[in-house]
């Protein structure tokens, strides 16, 4: 099953090479990774997706916890939780195509951020699974870049992750 | 205030830590320190001949005090060098402390001479690593690392510095912290209070129990506690590899080391247990045989680690207690004694019985050879514990010699027995050896070891000779690579590929002698006990014994791959 977890470590280099190392180290497998300083310059947010059976979604959480920089974690999927993943996508646009994209565009709620004579840019916020459904949408033949951040996610209702 | 460089404050802060030995090498990086060193009179360095060897020795201190071992080295391969010494600390949890020197802080990255990303490198094998920045910062810092190298699961930190951070024109006001807390590293607490009840109604109800305890047991001083439990439920133990000495292996409750190469006895009861105290273990592969879902299929499981991450790894406990050793063995202890239920005795006597009728199996027995001439490597073992009276630190290489060392030198304390179990690193026990002797110059310090192993580490000889360490080794000369050739007898039809190499091998008596050391060579059984007995009387000097033994030997019982733990081969000709 596919687990986001959110980690909360010292914003201090060589922290976040101990994240990814102990991944790669296990054999455990990140599907995406987004990090950023908090409100807290001193604290660092990680979130990542990785996959696994409650077992090994287990020894991740806990060898996470061993690490000296992580302060904090949750597993955002053990609850009700908001994720989002922003998607920078170049497309080419021409002719009849140029409507079929911006009709596509506003169907997703996305935006056109940037444009030329043959290509659109489009912004995309959502799920991972927005994301992937949209550029079905588009027909993969005329994507020419993508560029998404992974995902980010924060629980719901008034539990936080915080010191 | 004291006004201190960089490099002062490194060595004021280690002997403000408490720290007295450290073992090192010197070079370009960490030529400030030294000189930093030279000035002082607090800490004593201890100059060894390779880096590795400056690690396994530091180790071998740690093991044997309980005591964080310090380690200086340069940057570089002074730096790789070490990487041995820190992995086989971190896979035993041993607390150890590593300052590494590094390129000046301008040149970092820049593919300098002596550079290597010391961090980079080390971070899959140390508990937690540092890179200073600022010569203000090493109190701090050397403080938060003995914090986290002793504290919970103990194991290996590294300190980086670069060069320019120790440069003795560089002064700062120096002060160590008294106290250090950290918002994202926490001590483990006591173990949970209901969880310990429910491990002892467990233990209660019991027919067939059965104590499992490890290395955690000995790191966490817990080995009297331990003793005291066992001996008031009347349940048979058994150690570990790494957790030898933390129950008397002369006491009749001890059915003897368990896993690949343990007893007959202890692995039968390990399978057929009902209910497994497991205490300060990890389950490891070399205990639970390759395939975990026949390990103890009718137990119910109750796991003691300080270390939660090491709780349903490999095994699913059925009541898991995070909490240090000793403070979950204090208070089992109380609630047993305090336990209205009291233990099933008629159950426990049957069961005992179970295990008497596998005692008699005698699965450690040795044959002496035919010849009457030819040395089994068993009979050494036994010969030196007669000598040394069990009183020894012995410290072991890895492979055949070290197996049979712990089989038959039986083990009555704890921190005696100083070998490198998880990471197996062949080279380790000389050097170990070493540490020992800095740390107990009146003992007894005796390294078990093979004409390979030995091979690994041999530039110490130079070391003990400088520091007069008057350590006993005892090599177990099969002219081959033992344990290698041994799988090979077995899995592998015979086919002895690049096990084998007596033509090539060095004359270890000169050897010894050309350091100024005593070298001693037995082949005949008839002279064992009278040579090994002359080597012991040299209480001053280095004595290397080199004893040609029976090469076809094989260590038995040998768990079967792929079986569970009661699947064994006793001999050449026996299977369970």
């Amino acid at each position: 099953m596919r687990h986001i977890i959110s980690v909360l470590m010292e914003n201090e280099p060589g922290a976040l090479s101990r994240v990814v190392g102990l991944f790669s180290q296990r054999n455990y497998n990140i599907d995406s990774l987004t990090v950023a300083p908090t409100e807290d310059q001193s604290l660092s947010r990680l979130t990542l997706t990785t996959t696994g059976d409650e077992r090994r979604i287990e020894q991740i959480t806990k060898h996470l916890n061993k690490l000296v920089d992580v302060v904090k974690l949750v597993d955002l999927t053990e609850g009700a939780h908001i994720e989002r993943e922003l998607m920078l996508i170049k497309v080419k646009a021409t002719g009849a195509q140029r409507a079929e994209v911006t009709r596509t565009t506003e169907i997703f709620r996305g935006q056109v951020v940037d444009l030329t004579n043959s290509v659109f840019s489009i912004q995309l916020i959502g799920t991972s699974d927005k994301l992937d459904a949209f550029i079905t949408a588009l027909g993969e033949s005329i994507v020419l870049e993508v560029a998404r951040t992974g995902v980010s996610g924060i629980s719901r209702g008034e539990k936080v992750l915080t010191l | 205030m004291d006004q201190l460089s960089g490099g002062e404050a490194l060595i004021r802060a280690l002997h403000d830590e408490g720290v007295d030995i450290i073992f090192g090498y010197p070079g370009g990086a960490v030529l400030h320190i030294y000189d930093a060193i030279f000035n002082q009179g607090k800490i004593e360095h201890i100059l060894v001949r390779h880096e590795q060897a400056a690690t396994h020795a530091a180790d071998g201190y740690a093991r044997g005090t309980g005591k964080p071992g310090v380690v200086l080295v340069t940057s570089g391969p002074g730096a790789t060098n070490a990487i041995t010494g820190i992995a086989t600390a971190f896979m035993d949890s041993i607390p150890m402390v590593v300052i590494s020197g590094q390129v000046e802080s301008r040149l970092i990255g820049s593919d300098g001479f002596q550079e290597t990303d010391m961090v980079g490198v080390s971070r899959p094998v140390v508990k937690h690593s540092f890179m200073v920045q600022n010569a203000a910062d090493i109190p701090l810092i050397v403080k938060k690392a003995f914090h986290i190298a002793t504290t919970g699961r103990p194991g290996p930190v590294v300190i980086d510095i670069p060069k320019d951070v120790t440069d003795p024109e560089v002064k700062f006001d120096y002060a160590y912290p008294s106290d250090i807390k950290m918002r994202s590293y926490a001590v483990p607490a006591k173990g949970h209070s209901g969880q310990i009840k429910k491990a002892v109604d467990v233990l209660m109800a019991a027919k067939r129990p059965m104590i499992y305890a490890g290395g955690g047991v000995i790191q966490g001083e817990g080995a009297e506690l331990l003793t005291e439990l066992t001996r008031e439920l009347g349940f048979p133990i058994t150690n570990t590899l790494m957790g030898l000495g933390a129950y008397p292996a002369s006491d009749k409750q001890f059915v003897g080391m368990l896993g690949m190469h343990g007893t007959y006895e202890a692995n039968m009861s390990m399978h057929y247990c009902d209910a497994l105290l497991a205490i300060g273990v990890r389950f490891d592969d070399r205990v639970t045989n390759s395939d975990v879902t026949k390990f103890c299929p009718d137990a119910t499981i109750l796991h003691v680690d300080i270390d939660p991450a090491s709780i349903s790894k490999t095994v699913s406990a059925d009541v898991p207690i995070v909490g240090s050793v000793n403070s979950v063995l204090e208070e089992m202890l109380a609630q047993v004694k305090a336990s209205k239920q009291k233990v099933d005795e008629k159950s426990l006597k049957v069961w005992w019985d179970r295990i008497a009728q596998w005692r008699e199996k005698d699965s450690l027995g040795v044959t002496p050879s035919e010849d009457g001439i030819t040395i089994k490597p068993q009979e050494v073992i036994q010969a030196v514990h007669a000598i040394t009276e069990g009183d020894a630190y012995v410290s072991s290489d890895v492979g055949q010699h070290q197996m049979f060392a712990a089989q038959y030198y039986g083990f009555d304390k704890p921190r005696r027995w100083i070998n490198s179990g998880g990471l197996g690193t062949m080279g380790f026990g000389f050097p170990a050896a070493m540490g020992i002797q800095f740390a107990f110059p009146d003992a007894i310090s005796v390294c078990v070891t093979g004409e390979g192993s030995f091979q690994m580490n041999l530039q110490e000889l130079a070391t003990c000779m400088q520091y007069q360490l008057p350590i006993k080794i005892i090599s177990l000369n099969n002219r081959a690579l033992g344990m290698v050739k041994q799988w090979q007898d077995m899995q592998y039809g015979g086919r002895h590929s690049h096990s084998t190499y007596a033509e090539s091998l060095p004359d270890f008596i000169k050897l010894a002698e050309s350091y100024g050391h005593v070298g001693i060579r037995i082949e005949n059984k008839s002279e064992l006990n009278a040579k090994l007995e002359e080597a012991f009387a040299l209480k001053d000097r280095l004595v290397f014994v080199d004893v040609l033994v029976d090469p076809e030997e094989h260590v038995y019982p040998m768990a079967i791959k792929g079986g569970a733990m009661k699947d064994m081969i006793l001999s050449k000709s026996e299977r369970t």
